[in-house]
């Protein structure tokens, strides 16, 4: 039964989003991080995201194949008195590009919505098909 | 007596079967809407309903007797061929899926389906006033 499937397919879309949402958020919460357990300034991170089979006909869900570091350069802002600044005055602060960041959380939730529609027309469905010959 | 009756279910089981099948292609598009590199996939319904009802009406299939054996095109659900939508609107990431396209066919696809299965519902109660009087 291939509608059974696309509770697979739109529950792992769902779990990508999501995974996407949580990156954004630590992306966006640590935006003035200077500095972290390691002693370097947060890196932002990305998804990947690739394809899955969820069933041998043809149809694929989707899995997180990666988080990624962004490889974008570190910001410098120039903050003398900052206890971390160089001798030059600059303090190396975390490549998180807010803006980029408030998009992609729009397009993941955007996303997850739509996946979740999914999830009930296809539940609608096979109410439906439960109910032949009633 | 049962062949008929097989005959006159025939046709909206396998159109539900091949609905079901495509809208779990459409779900896995709409899914993959921001996998890089992904291509959006859909079946040509009308031919794939038509050689899947004459396929029923004798066209062989071939046996596989080894799991590694390649499977004809008539293996998915009414031998439905799984094709590649041309995009309209290509993007730089490789993505074809186009969402507007998807989420309607996908809604279109529903209401096709609920379409058959109320068909289906009505040909089962003719059925049964003819049977019971």
């Amino acid at each position: 039964m291939s509608l059974f499937n696309v509770f697979d397919i739109a529950g792992s879309a769902m779990a990508a989003q999501s995974q996407r949402l949580n990156v954004v958020a630590s992306n966006l919460s640590n935006a003035d991080s200077a500095t972290s357990s390691t002693g370097q300034p947060y890196r932002a991170r990305q998804v990947v995201f690739s394809t899955a089979q969820v069933s041998p006909q043809g149809a694929s869900g989707v899995r997180v194949a990666d988080v990624i570091d962004d490889p974008s350069p570190m910001k410098q802002v120039y903050e003398p008195k900052h206890p971390l600044a160089n001798a030059e005055g600059y303090v190396t602060m975390p490549n998180v590009n807010v803006v980029e960041e408030m998009v992609n959380m729009i397009s993941a939730s955007r996303s997850y919505q739509t996946n979740v529609e999914m999830m009930n027309t296809a539940k609608t469905l096979l109410l439906k098909t439960l109910t032949i010959g009633q | 007596m049962t062949s008929k009756l097989d005959d006159v279910l025939n046709f909206h089981q396998t159109a539900l079967n091949l609905r079901s099948h495509r809208q779990q292609l459409l779900a896995g598009n709409i899914a993959n809407a921001d996998t890089p590199n992904f291509k959006a996939r859909d079946i040509d319904f009308s031919g794939a309903l038509q050689g899947a009802l004459s396929a029923r009406s004798g066209n062989p299939v071939m046996a596989r007797t080894s799991p590694r054996h390649l499977g004809s095109a008539n293996e998915n659900p009414g031998g439905a061929q799984v094709l590649y939508r041309a995009p309209h609107q290509p993007s730089i990431d490789g993505n074809t899926v186009d969402m507007n396209t998807e989420r309607a066919q996908f809604a279109d696809n529903a209401i096709h389906y609920e379409a058959n299965l109320t068909f289906i519902s009505g040909q089962i109660k003719t059925l049964l006033a003819a049977i019971q009087g």
